[in-house]
């Protein structure tokens, strides 16, 4: 589904990503740990399509197309999701509006009708209940006063809502409580099919408790340094990264 | 600066003409004329030189050619035929002036059953000289120059409104401003507005053109709101690129009086929009909100007085600008608190978003403070969309074209939810949207041509 490959990416001249290489088959979950500032948020960024970056080199194939030269909304209509580290808040546009106009302009990209407003809603309320948010959002402008929590509800109930095919989530746990981990954990699961795709971005084992992953990668630095099974974010959680910064001081 | 020759030749000339027409008017009202004639020939027209005309320059669109006798014109078109406003649920009460000139000559004066006075301020002056003698020139008389002379010598009409003590209007009045020129046209246009004693009125004023013919509307407003009372008023501008316009707007508050002035700037090539408020009695509140959308070639101009002059008064300003293209906005913002006006709230904000590079403007909050306990905030912002909130939007599927409709729609959202009567709420909202979209800004079955 994904194919990255040898990935350069730099932002003024800074290169940082260094040469990523990663392939996403349908049905698995891949998980990128590694310690901050190491490139994560880059990645997931560059995947969705923020322009602020340089790439200097490598490729990026998605579903058999080149994914690069395609615009962030033209991305996200052919199934990709970024659950984002920071959701923006953006005063003055409603919700509930900025949903439904999502919706419908993906719906329409994939030859269905767009959804009248009482369809919209019932679909809405019913994906709401995934993520346990009832009606916090109504009438409110998009993650506006939201609390660190409801801003990465928000960000699931986004991905309910458009049914992506590759979700990338980034640090999605990070402010979460024991208990809402389990509600955001559990609305992604429920969602995945065997069609689909996820990337998790972390720091903890514990959402990995909840998303079993198929692989872990770390990223350390704009390299991908060490890939492994789901024992490795064990590891890593016992461990820290200590010993493969070492590892590398090494190389 | 006195009046230069080719401006004198033509003013002089009109206004020889303009006094035998004027024969029949109250003698206050041509006495006030000569005052304003004499103060055109002193001042002249204002110029860049002066600061608060620096980035508008008057002598470029308005023409010595424009001047001429406005006789009261004869419309060969029935108004009923090309203008049907159409304002979606706003059960509006509608008064239309013509080039300046109170169009209903059969009815030009009008008291409606909640004794409302409506018409025609030239019919007012004839008929209630008691109430025009009273207000007429008292607020704008603080900062009278070649504009407001020019305003008083050559106005030929405009509206009149007396709202009675305790009367509350419950529907909108609207007043529609057309300007229907076959030739270029100055045109002097006087309102007086005065809300009684714990009144409670809603005024909308819509300009609009219906040629594209170059004209200059020279057009001033006083309103008087005395204790207690609450007015509002919306102006909408919406007219052709080739009109240009000095709109100003005087209003003097009495004690615990709310007065409410949104300036809603869609199309128009030159707008310069003054607005002097005079708090005159304690616990008074003054809300100035605008919003201008300036495209092309666009200038758009608003300079605000808040004077406090006496202690315990609010004032709100909130002005939001979009521009594009060569588009150029100013905002000039003046609050002057005198030494006895202590506590004091005054407030300003003027945000701006340029959609290119080649878009312009100039922001100047000006604060004179000469009282000791006083709250004040001040701030002006010049920006581009939020490049991240963008990104935001564009990531969930919504194109680029939309996403930014949406942020310049949220952007000027914060100004049009000011107003509070709902379905002028939402007739505004969509005419911004249109706008914003590029579309022709008017009501769905109106035949006027804007822009
Ligand atoms: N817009 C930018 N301008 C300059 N440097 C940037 C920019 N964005 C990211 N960087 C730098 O790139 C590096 C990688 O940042 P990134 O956000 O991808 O890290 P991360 O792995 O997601 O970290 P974290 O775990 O803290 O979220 C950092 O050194 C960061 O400072
Ligand atoms: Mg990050």
């Amino acid at each position: 589904m994904l194919k990255i490959k040898d990935l350069r990416v730099s932002i003024n001249n800074k290169e940082i990503l260094k040469g990523i290489s990663l392939n996403v088959n349908k049905g698995e979950v891949h998980a990128i740990m590694g310690p901050n500032g190491s490139g994560k948020s880059t990645l997931a960024s560059v995947l969705a399509g923020r322009d602020i970056y340089e790439i200097t080199a490598g490729t990026v194939e998605y579903n058999g197309k080149d994914l690069l030269d395609q615009a962030p909304d033209v991305r996200a209509k052919e199934g990709i999701f970024l659950g984002f580290q920071y959701p923006v808040e953006i005063p003055g546009v409603n919700m509930m509006t900025f949903m439904r106009t999502a919706v419908n302009e993906i719906r329409t990209h994939r030859g269905l009708e767009p959804l009248s407003a009482k369809a919209f809603l019932a679909l809405s309320e019913e994906r709401k209940t995934l993520v346990e948010i009832g009606s916090r959002f109504d009438g409110r402008s998009v993650n506006e006063g939201f609390s660190g929590g409801e801003k990465k509800r928000n960000e699931i109930y986004q991905m309910a809502m458009l049914e992506p095919t590759l979700a990338i989530l980034d640090e999605t746990d990070s402010g979460l409580d024991i208990d809402a981990l389990k509600v955001v954990a559990n609305g992604v699961n429920k969602l995945r099919k065997p069609e689909n795709a996820t990337i998790v971005i972390t720091h903890y084992q514990r959402l990995l408790d909840f998303i079993i992953p198929d692989f872990v990668h770390v990223l350390y630095n704009g390299k991908i340094v060490k890939s492994g099974g789901k024992e490795l974010a064990l590891e890593l959680e016992i461990r820290g990264y200590d010993w493969i910064k070492k590892e590398q001081g090494e190389n | 600066m006195e009046l230069s020759e080719v401006f004198y030749t033509k003013f002089s000339g009109a206004y020889n003409e303009f006094k035998l027409e004027a024969n029949g008017q109250a003698p206050f009202i041509n006495k006030w004329r000569e005052e304003g004639y004499q103060r055109l020939l002193l001042d002249g027209i204002p110029h860049k030189q002066l600061e608060d005309w620096k980035y508008s320059d008057l002598n470029k669109v308005l023409d010595p050619a424009f001047i001429q006798l406005l006789k009261k014109p004869t419309y060969t078109f029935r108004l009923e035929d090309i203008f049907r406003c159409d304002v979606p649920d706003l059960d509006t009460q509608s008064f239309t002036t013509l080039d300046g000139w109170y169009s209903d000559t059969e009815n030009p004066l009008q008291v409606l059953p909640d004794g409302v006075i409506i018409g025609s301020f030239r019919e007012a002056a004839l008929k209630y000289p008691e109430i025009v003698e009273k207000y007429l020139g008292q607020a704008t008389k603080t900062a009278e120059d070649g504009l407001s002379g020019m305003n008083a010598a050559f106005a030929t009409d405009g509206m009149f409104i007396y709202i009675p003590e305790n009367c509350v209007v419950e529907v909108p009045l609207q007043i529609i401003d057309i300007i229907s020129a076959e030739t270029d046209l100055l045109v002097n246009r006087r309102n007086l507005f005065v809300g009684g004693k714990n009144s409670v009125a809603n005024v909308v004023v819509c300009d609009h053109s219906l040629t594209f013919q170059k004209s200059f509307t020279n057009s001033f407003t006083e309103v008087f709101t005395e204790n207690g009372a609450v007015f509002n008023m919306t102006m909408i501008q919406n007219s052709s690129n080739n009109t240009s316009r000095n709109s100003s707007v005087f209003v003097s508050q009495k004690g615990r009086s709310t007065a409410t002035i949104n300036t809603i700037s869609l199309h128009g090539g030159f707008i310069r929009n003054n607005i002097h408020v005079a708090l005159e009695g304690e616990f008074a509140e003054s809300n100035l909100h605008g919003l201008y959308l300036g495209d092309r070639n666009q200038h758009v101009d608003n300079f605000t007085i808040v004077n406090h002059k006496v202690p315990d008064c609010l004032s709100n300003q909130k002005y939001k600008g979009i521009l594009d293209d060569q588009a150029r906005g100013v905002f000039t913002g003046r609050v002057v608190v005198s030494r006895d006006a202590q506590r004091t709230n005054a407030f300003q904000a003027n945000n701006n978003i340029l959609l290119k590079d080649t878009a312009h403007v100039d922001s100047k909050p000006q604060l004179e403070i000469y009282a000791d306990d006083v709250r004040c905030s001040h701030g002006a912002t010049v920006g581009q969309l939020d490049t991240e909130a963008l990104f935001y939007l564009r990531s969930r599927g919504i194109n680029e074209k939309e996403a930014r409709m949406m942020l310049m729609f949220s952007f000027a959202a914060e100004v049009v939810d000011k107003i509070t009567v709902p379905a002028l709420k939402l007739r505004i909202t969509d005419m911004v949207e249109k706008r914003l979209r590029g579309e022709l800004s008017r009501c769905n079955h109106c035949a006027i041509n804007c822009c």
